[in-house]
């Protein structure tokens, strides 16, 4: 392999600059692999919190039940924004393939909108029950509610950092090979986050208002 | 909905890999599609539970997790690009692997925890005569 590496150049202070003129140390998809390997970990992780809150969620303390707290029309607003958002990061991935760099951009930032919007919604939802006096300390119930939605919406929180940083990045390189790889790895995550969400609206919120 | 087939025909480098694209290719049918799917998936799960359409909550949950699987799959396929030969089938073994984990860990703990609290609780009836 060391013959498949040569000093092409220098810069301008001296140091040389190393071309990997064959590029094949790495298997094609080992990032995206990689990636994958790591949704599915989390899938573990979230997996757990779904089988508490499955054991927890009628242990309510005689306290409030998911019928006296849930607003639905809410959680369907919510269950909105993040649809739409994984749409747009779509036509976001479309424009990526098409070398449209201010279409990528302006992608993301609708994307970036609509999971802000979700966040907001669920931050509000959250000040509310506490405010209710129905916050994670209450019963087993809001431990676990509180838990499992806290969770998917922090992974949301990092999810927009994440999509900020990679819009910088490509307003500064452009669609280099490593921003699109880059771009590919959050198109994973991010659609990962909305079919965990599928799990959350169905299992915590329907059937929680359910007798 | 233009085709990117021409998109990675100068990668010359990668000619003697039989897959010379390592990007799943997104269109914009597919997109759509999915949306339109999870959209249809998702509204009636909500109507079902907010209008009462069924009067048993058994049958009701029934449903709705019904229709939570399968828009599970219509995510998989149309936004995440699942099948069963990207990465040569790796990302599918570790999918059913990861899934095997999940049914363990949900159907175990479920089953366990129901039959302790059961057969541990001091159950009035019982108590009374």
């Amino acid at each position: 392999m060391s013959n498949a590496i040569a000093i092409a150049t220098v810069d301008a202070a001296g140091r040389p600059i190393f071309h990997d003129a064959a590029g094949d140390h790495h298997p094609q998809n080992g990032t995206l692999f990689g990636f994958w390997l790591y949704l599915m970990s989390d899938c573990l992780i979230f997996g757990c919190l779904f089988a508490t809150y499955g054991v927890l969620g009628r242990s309510y303390a005689a306290g409030p039940t998911g019928a006296d707290l849930f607003d639905l029309p809410l959680v369907a607003i919510n269950t909105a924004m993040l649809l739409l958002s994984s749409i747009t990061y779509g036509f976001a991935m479309i424009a990526m393939q098409n070398k449209k760099v201010r279409a990528v951009q302006a992608w993301l930032a609708v994307t970036g909108l609509f999971g802000l919007a979700f966040i907001g919604l669920e931050l509000y939802e959250f000040a509310h029950l506490i405010h209710q006096g129905a916050g994670p300390q209450r019963s087993a119930f809001l431990s676990s509610f509180f838990a499992l939605v806290g969770t998917h919406g922090l992974h949301v929180t990092f999810g927009i950092v994440w999509l900020v940083v990679l819009m910088t990045q490509v307003g500064k390189f452009g669609l280099t090979a490593e921003n699109r790889r880059r771009l590919l790895c959050l198109s994973m995550f991010w659609h990962f986050l909305d079919v965990i969400w599928i799990g959350v609206f169905t299992f915590v919120y329907l059937m929680g208002v359910l007798p | 909905m233009s085709q990117p087939s021409q998109a990675h025909a100068h990668a010359t480098s990668h000619d003697d890999h039989a897959e010379h694209d390592d990007a799943p290719h997104s269109t914009l049918k597919g997109y759509v599609i999915g949306f339109v799917l999870s959209v249809i998936l998702t509204a009636i799960p909500f109507w079902l539970v907010m209008d009462k359409v069924i009067a048993s909550s058994g049958t009701t949950a029934f449903v709705i997790l019904s229709f939570a699987v399968v828009q599970i799959f219509v995510h998989m396929i149309f936004f995440l690009h699942m099948n069963a030969k990207s990465e040569g089938g790796w990302n599918m073994l570790a999918l059913i692997f990861t899934l095997v984990l999940l049914v363990i860990v949900l159907a175990g703990s479920l089953w366990v925890m129901y039959h302790m609290n059961t057969n541990m609780m001091p159950v009035h009836s019982e108590m009374s005569h």
